[in-house]
């Protein structure tokens, strides 16, 4: 019966389906005590690694029964609009946390503070602040998150101790003289390190190490014109300018291992899903080679950052209290030790770190300091479309087709443009507001 | 005495009318209505906003289309789409025909297994073949790279720089698609009497000629069909740079249904995109009666 409700819940007619489901539970009688199904989306992997989690939830909480759909992460964003738009969303859900302002945008979420505040197992300080503040759109808390992902240096400690150094530099100026002289010990046909031209990420990261906000007034403006941002920009040109970085997409790139194996670059900025991936992929003879380091800062340990998934509960769902259950399990350090020997997420919260081979493996010490050095992007939920144009704003920049001023200028524009219809949203509110008191 | 035709040709009208209404009616929920709100969409500025509450949806006129013909990205998605137009239909044309006249000729052997052969890029997956297509392209490891510095000509980078990108996606597009012209061609040419050609060789014309002057004219219908359905469907460019380039580098490979795309389902900018989505509708439909009123006047020649 239930799988038939599902299906037709994804046909699209949730409303005839719920209907006579409850018609024929009406008709069941109210004897036994009723099993709850909860719909659960997740992601890739995650949603595969999943089903070894789950049963011992199910066991603890024999009244509660847990539907896992798995949904591509290419195609989860328009298939959570589109549920959103059609009413027809689950009861809980892993979320990329810059989805977050977009979703409550669509009033589509529950506000979790008041749950939070009253549960043994999700303790608010236990987590590391940048990600929480992630999950927090105009003061209220929205989600919590399930992993982190953020960025910092992967690298050959062999190349780089061949040109002088024991350790990556901790500010931009000592990285840099590093670049330089791995550029030159390389010569014209390898490169210092990789910044693949289709991802926004690493100018992302150098923005954010900067003191100024990349939008200002509460999210109305852009301050890409910020003398911070022409810093960031200007840095990231450079080593284009430079060939320090070849000016190359990830497709170009074709095999990001097997090239850093062969040494033609020797850092990458990259998350921690690469830590399985190198160790799967490099030669034994180059597996203690490489390494992992938190990334450099202006003027010193750089901050990075706070991306990852959340877990969020729907403000339509029927089956809050149940779905909280599962949120509260997936959350426990225990669980989250298990899960990231599943899956290589990283855990959010510090107690998770303490035990496993977490608290051992070298290649996530790094992760474990540039964690408590998070900085979150800007909660609105054009941030997306912002990142993209100034991903395409950057390449140019990068091929040396347009120069820093100019460009910082007319993309400033370009995001006031896009922020237009966020600032009168949001002057009409204060209208209505202001009109009862 | 004028009234009985009369009645019976309102009865049949109506019978007729009563056995095309299932399909009218398909077309007018499926197609018509939508299309319809479409239309509709584009004068407001409908945006994730709208979606959360109706009350933030504004009527904006034609608000989206002045935008759109102020948008830098939209000229440079047009003017990309009119490059892989330009240089892939006539390519494709060719290749069609080309390959056609081959496989329809009577001296080449094993005609069924080259007929096969070259529709075979038609019915594979695209996202498949892309993968592949984009080992051959690579710049320092591609097949294609290889046979370039075999003739001492210098390697390219295919995907990587702007000015190759879109060649590159002509390359795959046409490779993908003259199958399937070809299987029309290779169906005309079948049509064509024995005899025309038996008459031209009696009065002395070689092949070119035969080429030229019975077998090029015959096929001026199918040739202006075939180069319709591959004009619009060329303007529809998407799925190539989709999965090849995801627009890039430097945006080279943004078509004008990549740029709708990414306006509608990635930022939801659905009141723009359908705009987007007209004006593209508006081009093809141009093209179209401008190509028409060409093959008309060739064949009136």
């Amino acid at each position: 019966m239930w799988g038939v409700n599902r299906a037709l819940r994804s046909g699209g007619i949730a409303r005839i389906a719920t209907l006579a489901v409850a018609l024929l539970l009406g008709a069941c009688g109210p004897s036994a005590p009723r099993v709850e199904v909860i719909h659960f989306w997740a992601m890739g992997t995650e949603a595969e690694v999943l089903a070894q989690l789950l049963p011992e939830f199910e066991r603890t909480h024999p009244l509660i029964k847990v539907e896992v759909q798995q949904l591509a992460w290419t195609a989860a964003h328009e298939k959570l609009l589109t549920a959103v738009a059609g009413d027809a969303t689950p009861d809980l859900c892993q979320l990329g946390n810059s989805w977050i302002p977009e979703l409550v945008a669509l009033k589509a979420l529950e506000p979790l503070a008041a749950r939070v505040s009253s549960s043994q197992q999700v303790v608010a300080d236990d987590y590391f602040p940048g990600v929480w503040q992630t999950n927090t759109v105009e003061g209220t808390l929205y989600a919590v998150p399930w992993y982190v992902d953020t960025r910092l240096l992967f690298y050959r400690r062999d190349l780089l101790r061949a040109a002088g150094f024991d350790a990556p530099a901790q500010t931009w100026t000592g990285w840099l003289a590093q670049l330089k002289a791995i550029k030159r010990m390389v010569g014209p046909q390898r490169y210092a390190v990789l910044m693949p031209l289709n991802e926004f990420e690493p100018l992302q990261i150098l923005a954010l190490e900067q003191s100024e906000p990349m939008l200002r007034d509460g999210g109305r403006y852009g301050n890409f014109r910020s003398d911070s941002f022409r810093r960031a920009l200007s840095f990231y040109r450079d080593l284009f300018a430079e060939s320090l970085a070849p000016a190359m997409t990830n497709q170009q790139i074709a095999n990001v291992w097997n090239e850093m194996g062969k040494g033609f670059f020797t850092f990458y900025i990259s998350g921690p899903w690469n830590i399985a991936e190198f160790k799967r992929r490099l030669p034994a003879e180059l597996q203690s080679s490489w390494m992992t380091a938190p990334m450099p800062g202006p003027e010193g340990p750089g901050v990075s950052n706070a991306g990852g998934s959340s877990l969020v509960v729907f403000r339509r769902s029927k089956h809050q209290q149940s779905a909280w259950e599962l949120l509260e399990y997936l959350s426990t350090p225990a669980i989250q030790r298990r899960f990231y020997e599943l899956t290589g997420d990283l855990p959010p919260r510090r107690s998770s770190w303490q035990a496993g081979t977490i608290a051992t493996d070298p290649y996530t010490q790094a992760f474990r300091s540039q964690l408590e050095r998070l900085r979150t992007f800007p909660q609105v939920p054009e941030w997306e479309e912002i990142m993209q144009e100034m991903r395409i704003m950057a390449e140019r920049v990068a091929q040396g087709q347009e120069d820093v001023d100019s460009a910082v200028t007319a993309f400033d524009l370009h995001v006031d443009d896009m922020l237009a219809k966020r600032r009168w949203m949001l002057a009409r509110q204060q209208g209505r507001l202001s009109a009862n008191p | 005495m004028s009234s009985r035709p009369d009645t019976r040709g309102y009865a049949q009208s109506q019978s007729g009318w009563l056995f095309a209404l299932p399909a009218l009616l398909l077309i007018g929920v499926f197609f018509l209505l939508p299309v319809l709100g479409a239309l509709l969409l584009s004068f407001t500025d409908f945006d994730l906003y709208a979606l959360a509450d109706v009350s933030n949806l504004r009527i904006v006129g034609l608000h989206n289309y002045h935008t759109l013909l102020i948008t830098p990205m939209f000229w440079k998605a047009l003017g990309n789409t009119s490059v892989f137009v330009i240089l892939g239909v006539p390519l494709s044309l060719i290749a069609s025909l080309g390959t056609a006249l081959l496989v329809d000729s009577r001296l080449t052997r094993f005609r069924g297994f080259f007929r096969t052969a070259l529709f075979a890029p038609v019915v594979t997956t695209l996202v498949a073949v892309a993968l592949i297509w984009r080992y051959m392209l690579h710049t320092r490891y591609g097949l294609i790279n290889d046979l370039l510095t075999h003739l001492g000509l210098p390697a390219i980078d295919w995907l990587g720089d702007p000015h190759w990108s879109m060649p590159a996606i002509v390359l795959l597009a046409v490779w993908k698609n003259f199958g399937y012209n070809m299987i029309i061609l290779l169906a005309a040419l079948q049509n064509i009497p024995e005899d025309l050609y038996e008459a031209a060789r009696l009065e002395g014309a070689a092949a070119w000629h035969c080429l030229r002057h019975v077998t090029l004219p015959l096929l001026v219908p199918t040739l202006t069909l075939v180069s319709i359905i591959t004009v619009s469907g060329y303007f529809q460019l998407f799925p190539e740079p989709y999965v090849m380039t995801q627009g890039g580098p430097l945006q080279s490979t943004v078509s004008v249904l990549y740029f709708m795309f990414e306006q509608g389902f990635k930022w939801w900018n659905l009141g723009f995109a359908s705009a987007v989505a007209f004006v593209l509708f508006a081009l093809i439909l141009l093209l179209t009666l401008l190509q028409l009123r060409l093959a008309r006047r060739v064949g009136e020649i």
